[in-house]
């Protein structure tokens, strides 16, 4: 009876961070999609997020929710940058290689940012009120987080079904060499999803920096729950990577319930592998 | 052919040659550092100042930096000051001045035999002062040791690290396993039905900690309703405040480090769960804690040292122990004007350490590792940080047996500020301990 | 003649790690010593893995496992049971070819960055379940009592001899990737590498090849393992597994040249001595890592093949010695 309680209790919060976890993976799973590139630069990404709230929020005093529009701007223009810089000239090449160009990215900002920002954790004191639900509280920031990750996400299927660049980019997921022989210019679409991709892992960054204490290196655990959700869902399936996404909050929300949290781990990435043996297309994947 | 196989090999020797060399700018490689010593001394008879080289690596990067720093800032501070003052004279009218050097070691176990090996061969370090985690401590131990080198360690508060049979680690922290024991009397005064939950961080220090004190909570007619350790990188607190909430709990014990500390607080004042009593290691004895705002208040830990309750003289009197160095004030003010905060209590450490350093080549008369190895195993003494004698046992040598944890508690002054205040031992206490905290 | 030629690919990688096998030896430095120390450690793990990701062509973005599963195992004996580092050695070694075997039987099937994917969970994973496991000591990990030393002369003596160790498993491991290559093995191995489905219908029967090539790089990583732990004093879960390792072994490879014996060698050196170079310089200590970072970056860039397939490209008279 007491796990039941436990369970009924956790679970809204779980729920809550799954979108936002899950509008994380969705960056990294677009990426992969489209250019079957494994960003691991990702988690610095959303590191900056959390900074880039800090900053918008702490040094500035605007609302982090109206920080959004910026963040998000400055994200996109930086996947576009990195996408230039680091991965254009290894898209064709064997996976190790742009696996490795992007983990020097991330290498390149951890550092930088270490040796600015310190690694010592910093917290945006931010609150918009709480209230109760049933035997549960649940806490206005998560609630206004998952409510944007939402937002995101139908933002980005009208973007990606219902405008010009949207339909290249999805032309270019579907084959890069056709698209190219329609007159798509497959660069630019590049790396624009390279920059939308960047872009969610910003906001995603934003929204948790308003709930979570953070600090640079923060990034590495939430890339690595990217990775699981992506597998989830089916890597290059953003819609899948919102319900990988609420799996994993779920998960992380129930299994403290059952046993030590210390197991929360263990279960995660053994899920993970699991998966990715079993159903590597994903729990939604269709059969390749 | 033949010809550029051997052209190639010589090529790859001399550049395997060079790089290695290029990270070495060696002076003297087989040179022992004693020589080294004693050619400054030959150079300047005249003055006779010997300079004796503290080494030590710190972690400026990795979980561990806040700490760190601060101790790295508290040993500089320390070494200023003796410079300052001219040193410390030695009967036969040496001089000895303090000098350092230190690495970054990442909070990283790969390369820190080998900087400690360096600091001593390469930078002739006479004495050594640890890393700041125990994992880190047992393994530059092993190079101290094997080089006859005394290794004061500041940080490292894990018993293990002291029970393998070494001979030069010499703890001013409190032992891990006692971190919690003032705090556990002092719930046996306010509290004898509290119900515990000890949640820590599953990590070498809190589990360590949170072991160590099982005993001695259960000795104490307390019980335990949950025990649970959590993964270093949690972000999401909120489903183990809620088996807090559901295990029935009244007080919590436990805490890791500074992050998960400062998440774990937050996570508990937005659920307001309504706990009695909350304790949480490491992070709460930080200035920056109250960053956290409203989330802060009331969460206790214990320290090694604090201003308002630091060690006196009289108190060193009364005891018929010898006093040494600054009053508890005087450290605080300089250190304050020097580095613009006030101390907290590695930076208290970090200047203990060279404290005891000093006075034990004081006691010593000599700058000789084994001369000073005898004085510390011998010493007895109080200072502003409190009391310090090590355990010379073979089985835990250098456990620190005099040392005594305060217990401060984060509480609003009436204009509304957060201070940390001293809630027990109740003879140094500057406040009485909010218990129960008040809902918010 | 002729079979003594086959092998001229080798004599390159053993004279560079005999040379800096004997530097600390001549100079009687000890601080050299554990620099090489490392270097040597990072070379014989990074061999190692060139079994895989060289010749086989699978990324294995965790390879790091292998070193904390059988570090942990061996140190387990070593510590707890009182056996001798050599057993303890030879206890990791096997229970990491055994964890890789495992392993490969059901991980192997996964391709590109599935593979890798999978490889990180895996490392994450053990990490984890380590740190719940009582037996390994947990979170707590397990700390090597001096005593165990004295067996071996003290703990000054246990230090040298743990560097005999080093230099004698990279020689093996430099050894067993030179044979590995030359064998019908490693030619069954590049040809997957090339293309598996076309090694496949040529004869090379693909998913044991890559299994019992993914174990023959499983088992010195957990022999390193042991010693560095027995040489570390203590070990905890999160020294075990360091993530960041197993893709600093990939850079080494990557750096060196993927696929040949002397790439390994020679990344690992430049790696290890650039990383010791900037950890201890004042100017790049801040920023460190970000040096570390555009280097890496320009490499992948500019020069994926590595410095060996560089060369090999540009010089073809390099060919038959640069192996």
């Amino acid at each position: 009876m007491q796990q039941i309680n436990l369970l009924l209790t956790s679970l809204p919060d779980g729920i809550l961070l799954g979108f936002v976890y899950g509008l994380a993976a969705m960056g990294l799973t677009l990426i992969w999609g489209v250019m079957n590139v494994i960003n691991l630069s990702h988690g610095p990404i959303i590191a900056l997020g959390m900074f880039g709230t800090f900053f918008i929020f702490i040094r500035m005093g605007i609302n982090p929710y109206i920080g959004l529009l910026f963040i998000a701007i400055l994200g996109l223009i930086m996947g576009v940058f990195i996408y230039f810089v680091a991965v254009h000239r290894v898209i064709n090449a064997p996976h190790l290689s742009s696996l490795l160009a992007t983990f020097s990215v991330n290498m390149i900002i951890i550092g930088l940012g270490t040796a600015a920002l310190t690694t010592s954790p910093y917290n945006v004191d931010f609150n918009v009120g709480s209230f109760r639900l049933g035997s549960t509280t649940i806490l206005g920031t998560r609630l206004v987080a998952a409510v944007i990750a939402i937002l995101f996400t139908g933002g980005l299927y009208i973007f990606l079904y219902r405008t010009r660049p949207g339909k290249f980019i999805r032309a270019v997921t579907n084959n890069r060499a056709a698209a190219e022989l329609m007159g798509i210019p497959s660069t630019r679409i590049l790396a624009l999803s390279f920059g939308l991709g960047t872009m969610l892992a910003a906001v995603s960054g934003a929204l948790i920096a308003t709930f979570f204490p953070f600090n640079i290196l923060s990034g590495g655990g939430y890339e690595l729950k990217s990775f699981v959700i992506g597998v989830l869902g089916g890597l290059g399936n953003p819609i899948g990577a919102l319900v990988g996404g609420l799996i994993l909050g779920v998960l992380e929300g129930i299994i403290p319930a059952f046993m030590e949290t210390s197991w929360v781990p263990v279960i995660e990435f053994g899920l993970f592998v699991v998966i990715l043996l079993v159903r590597p297309q994903g729990i939604f994947g269709a059969k390749k | 052919m033949k010809r550029i196989f051997f052209v190639l090999t010589a090529l790859l020797v001399t550049f395997s040659m060079l790089l290695t060399a290029c990270q070495q700018q060696t002076t003297e490689p087989d040179e022992p550092q004693q020589q080294a010593t004693e050619e400054v001394v030959s150079e300047e008879p005249s003055s006779k100042e010997v300079a004796v080289i503290i080494g030590f690596t710190s972690s400026l990067t990795g979980s561990q930096e806040v700490s760190s720093k601060r101790q790295v800032n508290g040993f500089t501070h320390w070494m200023n000051q003796v410079n300052e003052s001219g040193g410390v004279t030695l009967s036969d009218g040496t001089v000895v001045k303090f000098d350092y050097k230190t690495y970054d070691d990442e909070s990283n176990a790969e390369r820190v035999q080998e900087l400690y090996t360096r600091l001593i061969t390469e930078d002739n370090a006479d004495f050594l002062i640890s890393p700041y985690s125990s994992g880190l401590t047992s393994a530059a131990s092993i190079v101290a040791e094997q080089n006859g080198k005394v290794m004061i360690t500041a940080g490292a508060a894990d018993d293990d690290a002291y029970k393998t049979g070494n001979t030069s680690l010499f703890q001013l922290y409190t032992p891990g396993s006692l971190y919690m024991a003032s705090t556990v009397d002092m719930l046996v005064d306010l509290d004898p039905e509290a119900k515990i939950a000890l949640v820590h961080e599953s990590d070498k220090f809190s589990t360590g900690v949170a072991e160590g004190i099982k005993p001695y909570l259960e000795a104490n007619g307390f019980e335990i309703v949950l025990e649970e350790g959590y993964a270093s990188d949690t972000a999401d607190f909120g489903p183990i405040v809620n088996k807090i909430a559901g295990s029935g709990a009244t007080v919590l014990l436990g805490g890791g480090h500074y992050n998960d500390g400062t998440a774990l607080a937050r996570a508990l004042y937005e659920r307001k769960i309504g706990l009695k009593f909350v304790y949480l290691l490491v992070a709460p004895a930080d200035t920056k804690f109250p960053e956290l705002g409203d989330a802060a208040l009331g969460v206790a830990t214990s320290s090694q040292w604090e201003l308002a309750a630091t060690h006196t003289e009289e108190e060193a009197n009364n005891l018929g122990v010898e006093w040494f160095g600054p009053t508890g004030e005087d450290f605080a003010t300089s250190y304050e004007a020097a580095y613009g905060d006030p101390p907290t209590y590695h930076v208290a450490g970090g200047y203990t350490a060279g404290l005891v350093l000093q006075k034990a080549i004081i006691d010593a008369d000599s700058v000789d590792p084994e001369a000073v190895k005898a004085a510390l195993n011998a010493m007895n003494l109080f200072t502003f940080y409190g009391g310090i004698q090590f355990d010379t046992s073979e089985e835990a040598h250098g456990l620190q047996l005099a040392h005594k944890m305060v217990v401060a508690q984060w509480q609003k002054t009436e204009t509304g500020e957060l201070k940390r205040v001293i809630i027990a031992p109740a003879d140094v206490a500057t406040a009485d301990p909010v218990y129960p905290i008040p809902a918010p | 003649m002729k079979n003594l030629r086959i092998h001229l690919g080798l004599l390159a990688p053993l004279l560079v790690v005999t040379a800096m096998i004997l530097w600390p030896i001549i100079t009687g430095n000890v601080s050299s010593r554990e620099i090489v120390f490392t270097i040597l450690k990072a070379i014989a793990l990074a061999s190692s893995l060139n079994i895989l990701l060289g010749y086989t062509g699978y990324v294995s973005f965790g390879h790091i496992v292998f070193y904390g599963f059988g570090g942990y195992v061996g140190l387990y004996f070593v510590n707890e049971q009182g056996w001798s580092i050599w057993l303890g050695m030879l206890v990791g070694g096997i229970a990491a070819g055994m964890l890789a075997f495992l392993l490969g039987k059901a991980i192997l099937r996964l391709r590109g960055a599935y593979f890798a994917l999978a490889t990180i969970g895996i490392n994450e994973a053990m990490k984890a379940f380590i740190n719940n496991f009582e037996l390994f000591g947990g979170p707590i990990g397990m700390t090597i009592n001096f005593s165990v030393y004295r067996d071996y002369g003290g703990a000054a003596q246990a230090l040298s001899m743990s560097f005999y160790i080093m230099a004698v498993l990279t020689f093996t491991a430099l050894i067993a990737s030179h044979l590995v290559r030359l064998s019908k093995f490693g030619l069954g191995l590049q040809a997957i590498r090339e293309n598996e489905d076309a090694a496949e219908v040529m004869g090379v029967v693909a998913p044991n090849a890559k299994t019992w090539a993914y174990v023959l790089s499983a088992i010195i990583p957990g022999m390193v393992g042991v010693l560095f732990f027995f040489k570390n004093g203590n070990v905890e879960p999160h020294v075990a597994f360091p993530l960041h390792s197993s893709i600093e072994l990939l850079v080494m490879v990557m750096l060196g040249g993927q696929g040949t014996v002397l790439g390994p060698v020679l990344g690992a050196l430049a790696y290890q001595g650039m990383r010791g170079y900037l950890v201890t310089s004042n100017f790049f200590k801040d920023i460190q890592l970000s040096v570390s970072g555009v280097l890496l970056l320009l490499i992948v860039l500019f020069i994926p093949a590595g410095a060996i397939g560089w060369l090999r490209h540009r010089v073809p008279v390099l060919r038959r010695v640069l192996a």
